[in-house]
């Protein structure tokens, strides 16, 4: 990071502009990040758009045409309940992306919040961390099925869930990122100027979880889609009278001999999805952490 | 305990005993650890059950159940009692080998597990050895011919391992190797005991498709390490005084790399397990990942507190032997 002067006051300040100059190198440096960033706008743009895609009700159900394999009228077939499945796949992105965008913002708010204050309240360190321990040696996907399974199957329970899962990464992210930045001579200076904890951790501390944190949710997005997917696979996910790609595939799972374009379409698009977050999160580590990105 | 005192670089036989000593210290420092994070996992793991909101006994009993079904959960769960001592006779039962009773079988849940221990254990064996021996070289391909064509083929691999999910590629294998090519069975599991080579037929499949996302963890972290390894002075003395690469590249740089190495693939195994959970319900493995989502649709608590419990303290216990094993692979390490 670009805080190295002397200033205090325009310490933080000055780690913004170089930032953006370095995603925007970046960038140009990594076209797999600019064909996954692409590739995300266009599937964004598929799920705000659903409705405008040649698409039909992706839940009504037709009996008299179950089953079609995809052709020119049913461009991905049918599924048992003669539904349409590329309506089904294309507002099925709406439930993946809201799912990854919001347990990404969620779990970096909740984690840097706890971070923060875990890496500089030394009294409460103690606490925060055992309990993350404690969550972080359960393996996420058991975690959050467990979570499911107590609740009512909801969009806004699987975000919980998987948020649960995702946050004590953040936490330790966070966490070891104020050690190491409170021992600075600029934090130092601060304390030894009377700047109030609060202000500290605000103005010198927080700028600088910026660049890490921003990679840290792209990945957590990407997880989250997958974890998603999963938990609607094994029942325990989103509710299925809501059409996303892990219920329809999970709708599918006993017809594959026989339809395995059930699997596979939404398949293909969850691939997709995941992949463009990851190769954009790859792009961003690149650019804004260098000392991670020689190497990875 | 005055050697200890002194600088260590004075005396060769104080720093060897008290190498030993520090060792076995922080073995059983580390071993001390491990307590409170399993003892925390299992108040977690517990306490699950009454995070949500409303009656317990109701939302494990279902929406369609009597009043007499939610009152007799509700005995046996002991429910009446107050929580703390209910999680007291609940973890004093789990240290005596006592996981509770399935509502829905009416099995003990240990007896459950272990009915259902030798599939998994079995497709988590074959799944570590595959992914170990295929990441493993794999990462030190791409570290050797670093920004090379085959390097980023190794990179597209780990990418692409990271992004599949793991059903979806079950579901390729199965459709190309099972339907199109009919070489291996589609779903299914045969005992070890009814021939070793139809085992491990029913468990090839399954052993790619879970170990893809290993294998590119794996993968990706041996080549960055070994990345690291090769650009050290000594790399570029031996590289120097004319030895072979291979030999620079196995004993030298290798063998350097493996404390990493070998401490992401303990942290890789909470990935297994969560995709062993999968991957049992694609090929309809009777494991006890599928245990674990029966319960879960069953809403079969104790077994899921069981299942999840017996997970974690597994993989609290690997990483553990990893930490542990530290000084096998890199006799530097002083505790």
């Amino acid at each position: 990071m670009a805080v190295t002067t002397d200033s205090l006051d325009s310490a933080a300040p000055a780690s913004r502009s170089p930032t953006w100059t370095r995603i925007k190198d970046a960038l140009r440096r990594h076209p797999t990040a600019i064909i996954g960033a692409v590739v995300l706008v266009l599937l964004i743009l598929m799920a705000a758009l659903a409705p405008f895609l040649w698409t039909v009700d992706p839940q009504a159900i037709s009996p008299a045409r179950r089953l079609r394999h995809p052709s020119e009228t049913y461009w991905f077939g049918t599924d048992m309940l003669g539904r349409d499945v590329y309506s089904r796949v294309v507002y099925g992105a709406r439930v993946s992306l809201t799912v990854g965008i919001f347990v990404a913002l969620f779990a970096t708010l909740i984690g840097l919040f706890l971070g923060l204050v875990t890496g500089y309240l030394r009294w409460l360190d103690g606490i925060i961390m055992r309990i993350m321990d404690g969550l972080m040696s359960i393996p996420g996907v058991l975690l959050a099925i467990a979570l499911m399974a107590l609740t009512k199957a909801s969009l806004e329970n699987v975000i919980i869930a998987i948020t649960v899962t995702e946050v004590p990464r953040v936490v330790r992210l966070i966490r070891s990122l104020v050690l190491t930045l409170r021992e600075q001579p600029y934090v130092e200076a601060a304390i030894a100027a009377g700047t109030r904890t609060p202000k500290i951790l605000i103005r010198h501390i927080l700028p600088n979880t910026v660049a890490p944190l921003l990679v840290q949710a792209t990945y957590i997005c990407a997880s989250a889609m997958l974890t998603e997917a999963i938990l609607s696979f094994l029942g325990a996910g989103t509710p299925p009278n809501i059409p996303s790609w892990g219920n329809i595939m999970a709708e599918g799972r006993s017809l594959f001999q026989i339809a395995t374009y059930l699997i596979f379409f939404p398949g293909i698009f969850l691939s997709l999805a995941v992949l463009s977050v990851n190769m954009l999160g790859d792009g961003l580590r690149d650019a804004l952490d260098p000392r991670l990105a020689r190497n990875m | 305990m005055d050697g200890r005192d002194k600088p260590d670089h004075d005396n060769p036989d104080t720093k060897r005993e008290s190498g030993n000593a520090g060792m076995l210290s922080y073995f059983i420092r580390r071993v001390l650890a491990t307590i409170p994070v399993i003892g925390m996992v299992a108040f977690f793991v517990f306490s699950l059950l009454y995070l949500t909101p409303g009656d317990p006994a109701a939302v494990i009993a279902g929406d369609i159940a009597t009043n007499e079904d939610i009152e007799r959960i509700r005995n046996k769960l002991g429910l009446d009692q107050p929580f703390l001592t209910r999680f007291g006779t609940w973890a004093w039962g789990v240290l005596q080998g006592d996981l509770g009773i399935s509502i829905f079988t009416n099995l003990p849940v240990t007896q459950l597990i272990g009915q259902r221990i030798e599939p998994t254990l079995s497709l988590a064996l074959c799944t570590l050895i595959v992914s170990v021996l295929v990441a493993v070289p794999l990462g030190v391909i791409g570290a050797w011919k670093v920004g090379k064509f085959v390097d980023r083929l190794v990179m597209l691999f780990s990418v692409l391992g990271f992004s599949i999910p793991v059903f979806v590629f079950a579901y390729i294998l199965i459709y190309v190797f099972a339907i199109q090519l009919d070489w291996l069975p589609v779903q299914g599991y045969v005992p070890f005991r009814e021939g070793f080579w139809l085992w491990l037929r029913q468990l090839i499949l399954p052993s790619i498709a879970l170990g893809t996302i290993y294998i590119a963890l794996i993968a990706r972290i041996t080549r960055a390490t070994m990345l690291d390894v090769l650009a050290q002075d000594y790399v570029r003395t031996a590289h120097a005084k004319g030895l072979a690469p291979n030999a620079v590249l196995m004993q030298h740089a290798l063998k350097n790399a493996a404390v990493p190495i070998v401490t992401i693939i303990g942290i890789g195994i909470a990935l297994l397990i969560s995709g062993v959970v999968v991957t049992e319900s694609v090929f309809a493995i009777p494991g006890i990942g599928r245990l674990t989502v029966d319960a879960i649709l069953r809403r079969d608590y104790p077994v899921i507190q069981g299942v999840i419990l017996l997970f974690s303290v597994l993989y609290v216990v690997v990483n553990l032997l990893v930490d542990l094993s530290y000084r096998l692979f890199d006799p530097r390490i002083q505790y």
